[in-house]
């Protein structure tokens, strides 16, 4: 047996010599920095989480039918009556807001260790766009299940874009295809969310990882391990990416899935915030919702949008909340990465920032709405608290940049020695 | 072709009108992919714009006619009635129609072209009940101190007699107005702005 399965290594290996290279280059041969923490299991999850959804998606265009008229039914017969279809759906619906919370707390990790700082600035580019890939995905998926919330919310992301000038009018028609959410609407959204989407998606994913290979890890530390190596040519702060990381990313995969199946199974819908009620009524273009909201993971920038009184205005901010992140490399000069060697005005920004963008997620999810009253009694003026607050929000969530880059760029930081080798070397 | 000599002006010119040439096709091909997304034929009818004969319509009379598959109204206020709408601005949701639910030449305070001529899609924001035109200034049973306007039964909902939402009813926003223009005095296209305005 031993001997076939050598004989077949050989006879592809004399066809295919760059293969054994290539894996050594990605997997045993990857000299990753040794200090990885908690927060290096966001990327390993985040494949895990595609993996996901990509099986899963491709067992539910099975059943899925594509139009207006069968969408809705179609996820029911889903959920009813195919075998353990229910499963295969709620792993795809609660995987996508999962998707979500790893990416946040991926780039969350890149702005606390300085990931994105030369020499990784593409790796961080490439990031970004698979975000916005991501989002559009999450959109798009949102709408195929043709419930009343997957029409409304099309219907207002969509109407964003006619506050393009001169054209604005004609570009909500051409990406509707009707002049409503329609059948047109649905069946090229399906075409995108399950054919055009992922493939892009996969090879900014590829673009992503190819990328951070060349350059290498970023760490805790922000210290370079390429600069000390041993005579062989290896970092000395380097361990192999297999098997060691693999062995560590498969435990956080382990307890991933184990959050993951407690959803799934418990809370599918998490109390509206992953699947919102209105989306289990069809979708009905005479029937407004009380309050159309996006789902969880747009509200930061959907707050921004609100916040904003005219609607050109507005959306040039929610475009710009966005594009302000691709600049981060460019920003930020400050020499040192790693937030732990940073100066403590960049702490309280980066935690600022954080509070900052949970706290425009509440007010474009509407809780601000239920919360004033609450606080400063029912006669409050509702409109007028939320407008001050969101506003105050929108500020320092662009001030963060602002801070960012006048902080670094007139030396305003006073950092500390960052050390020669990572911390945790012996 | 022992020809050692690489002659790059001639490549390079080659190369570029090559890649013009190249460029023109492709961006030539990608037309049909793009228009493909404009509305189909068969939308385009569905959505056509509708004409309205309004010289039979008497003051206070109310036309319906059907415009992508929605019921239209088109109502002729009487000076009567446009003098209450200013009256009533304290106890509405949103009397100034800021919120986008007219073309933005109806974002006035009659919510029309023309003040008289009052065109709206006859469907409650709530839950797509089709409100009752109640245009008499009198006591109502829902309402003693009623100016005239829209009321829903589904769910009371009452509107003004320019659409406007009533503060304390389940409706969350003001009736929406489609866009529309004035063909002549006798008639009125559903479904298309006046030229110039959005």
């Amino acid at each position: 047996m031993a001997k076939v399965l050598s004989s077949i290594g050989n006879w592809v290996n004399e066809r295919a010599p760059n293969m054994m290279p290539m894996y050594r280059k990605h997997m045993t041969e990857y000299y990753a920095p040794k200090n990885f923490n908690f927060w290096y299991y966001f990327g390993s999850l985040a494949i895990v989480v595609l993996v996901n959804q990509i099986l899963t998606g491709i067992f539910l265009t099975m059943f899925y039918k594509a139009g207006a008229a069968t969408a809705f039914d179609s996820v029911e017969y889903i959920m009813r009556d195919v075998q353990w279809g229910w499963l295969i759906r709620y792993m795809h619906e609660v995987g996508a807001s999962m998707f979500f919370i790893v990416v946040y707390l991926h780039m969350f990790r890149g702005l606390m260790y300085g990931s994105y700082k030369k020499p990784r600035e593409l790796v961080w580019l490439l990031g970004m766009l698979i975000f916005l890939v991501l989002m559009a995905e999450g959109f798009m998926g949102y709408v195929l299940p043709w419930g009343n919330m997957s029409f409304w919310g099309a219907k207002v992301i969509i109407s964003l874009f006619g506050a393009v000038p001169y054209i604005g009018d004609t570009l909500v028609q051409w990406i509707m295809g009707d002049f409503n959410p329609a059948d047109a609407t649905l069946n090229r959204f399906f075409a995108l969310h399950v054919i055009a989407l992922p493939l892009v998606l996969l090879l900014l994913v590829v673009l992503h990882i190819a990328a951070l290979h060349e350059v290498g890890s970023n760490n805790p530390d922000g210290v370079e391990i390429k600069k000390k190596k041993d005579a062989n040519g290896i970092p000395l702060d380097g361990i192999p990416f297999h098997p060691y990381y693999t062995v560590k990313d498969l435990f956080g995969v382990g307890f991933f899935l184990i959050l993951c199946a407690f959803i799934i199974f418990f809370q599918p819908a998490l109390g509206g915030w992953f699947l919102e009620n209105d989306n289990f009524i069809p979708a009905n273009n005479l029937v407004t919702p009380a309050d159309i909201k996006p789902v969880w993971y747009f509200t930061p920038f959907y707050g921004i949008l609100r916040m904003i009184p005219s609607k050109g205005l507005g959306v040039l901010a929610l475009a710009a909340s966005i594009a302000v992140l691709f600049l981060v490399p460019w920003l930020d000069r400050g020499a040192v990465k790693s937030i732990r060697y940073r100066g403590r005005g960049y702490k309280i920004a980066l935690f600022s920032f954080v509070v900052v963008f949970v706290l425009l997620g509440a007010i474009g999810a509407g809780k601000t709405t239920e919360w004033i009253p609450q606080l400063f009694g029912a006669k409050a003026d509702v409109t007028f608290i939320e407008n001050l607050f969101g506003r105050a929000l929108t500020l320092v969530y662009f001030g963060f940049f602002a801070f960012l880059w006048a902080y670094t760029y007139f030396g305003l930081e006073k950092t500390k020695p960052v050390p020669e080798r990572v911390t945790t070397h012996e | 072709m022992a020809n050692d000599v690489v002659d790059h002006g001639r490549r390079r010119f080659l190369t570029a009108t090559t890649a013009v040439v190249g460029g023109a096709g492709a961006l030539c091909a990608a037309i049909p992919f793009i228009k493909s997304w404009e509305p189909s034929a068969r939308a385009m009818n569905a959505g056509a714009p509708v004409l309205a004969d309004i010289s039979k319509v008497e003051a206070g009379q109310r036309l319906a006619i059907e415009w992508r598959g929605q019921p239209v109204w088109i109502i002729n206020r009487t000076k009567a009635l446009l003098d209450t709408l200013p009256l009533a601005n304290d106890g509405l949701k949103d009397p100034k129609s800021e919120v986008d639910q007219q073309p933005k030449f109806a974002q006035n305070a009659a919510r029309s072209l023309k003040p008289e001529w009052f065109v709206v899609v006859g469907i409650c924001t709530h839950l797509g009940c089709s409100p009752a035109f109640v245009p008499d200034i009198k006591p109502e049973p829902f309402d003693p101190e009623w100016k005239g306007g829209f009321f829903c039964p589904c769910h009371k909902s009452r509107y003004d007699i320019a659409g406007r939402v009533f503060k304390g009813v389940p409706a969350p926003a003001n009736l929406v107005v489609p866009p529309y223009k004035f063909i002549d005095d006798r008639h009125i296209m559903i479904g298309v702005n006046p030229e110039g305005a959005a």
